[in-house]
């Protein structure tokens, strides 16, 4: 991997980190807190099965997804290299970062198109 | 590839130069482990998206896959696991947040905006988000 490629992939990272510390912590706690926890009622299957369907709707969720996943990467492999002083394995640490990124944006891809 | 990018990589220099660090070296220190507690937080971040695509798999294949995916949220370890995750994207925001004045630099007529109005800016913009995703959710 050139060194040209950092700037967008730094984009990736940023744009994630961005999604996700905007959004998540109201959405996790709604959903996987509040609600399992019987805090609130929702009625999310009759409000949003159909609503997720909506191209707009898979587009978003893909964008969100993968955004979010190559922010793991990028953080990630540095926490790798950094932390653990791992500088040897540098090259693949960021190919199986990377690559697990690319691959479950795929793999999630695919789910909303099937959907 | 490219080179390395921490400086003190030493490749392109004599071995004997390079001081070696122990590999917990960030415990020792509570800012050190603060920070990698802050890149870690990049773990609940890709769990957290990936199932919620899970979610709204479950929500496209029926009623049936969705409640069983409800009563996998509703087991004790899971709602358990779920405190933590939160807890740790709560702090990945806050973090995440704070950095903006020092990445984003906003200038107003020809003045630069104080970190301190770049920062509320942000944290209005993480209320404004969750207000509508809360909205959203509860609204239905």
């Amino acid at each position: 991997m050139r060194r040209s490629r950092e700037p967008f992939l730094w984009a990736l990272f940023s744009g994630g980190g961005m999604l996700a510390a905007l959004f998540l912590p109201a959405a996790i706690l709604i959903l996987w807190v509040a609600a399992p926890l019987g805090w609130v009622d929702l009625t999310v299957y009759d409000t949003f099965a159909g609503l997720v369907r909506h191209p707009a709707a898979r587009l978003a969720l893909f964008g969100f997804v993968s955004l979010a996943l190559f922010h793991w990467a990028h953080r990630f492999r540095y926490t790798l290299y950094d932390g653990l002083q791992l500088y040897h394995l540098n090259d693949l640490i960021a190919t199986l970062t990377y690559g697990s990124a690319a691959v479950l944006s795929l793999a999630a891809g695919v789910i909303l198109i099937i959907l | 590839m490219g080179g390395p990018v921490n400086p003190g990589d030493t490749r392109h220099h004599p071995r004997w130069y390079r001081r070696r660090i122990p590999i917990f070296w960030w415990l020792g220190k509570v800012s050190y482990t603060r920070f990698i507690i802050r890149e870690l937080t990049s773990l609940a971040v890709g769990y957290a998206a990936l199932v919620l695509v899970l979610q709204v798999w479950c929500l496209a294949r029926g009623p049936e896959s969705y409640d069983r995916f409800v009563s996998w949220l509703q087991l004790r370890p899971v709602v358990a696991l779920h405190i933590v995750v939160l807890g740790v994207l709560v702090y990945h925001s806050a973090t995440w947040l704070s950095l903006a004045p020092k990445a984003l630099v906003l200038r107003l007529a020809g003045r630069r905006l104080p970190g301190a109005v770049v920062l509320s800016m942000h944290y209005a913009g993480w209320l404004v988000a969750s207000a509508a995703v809360l909205w959203l959710l509860l609204a239905g």
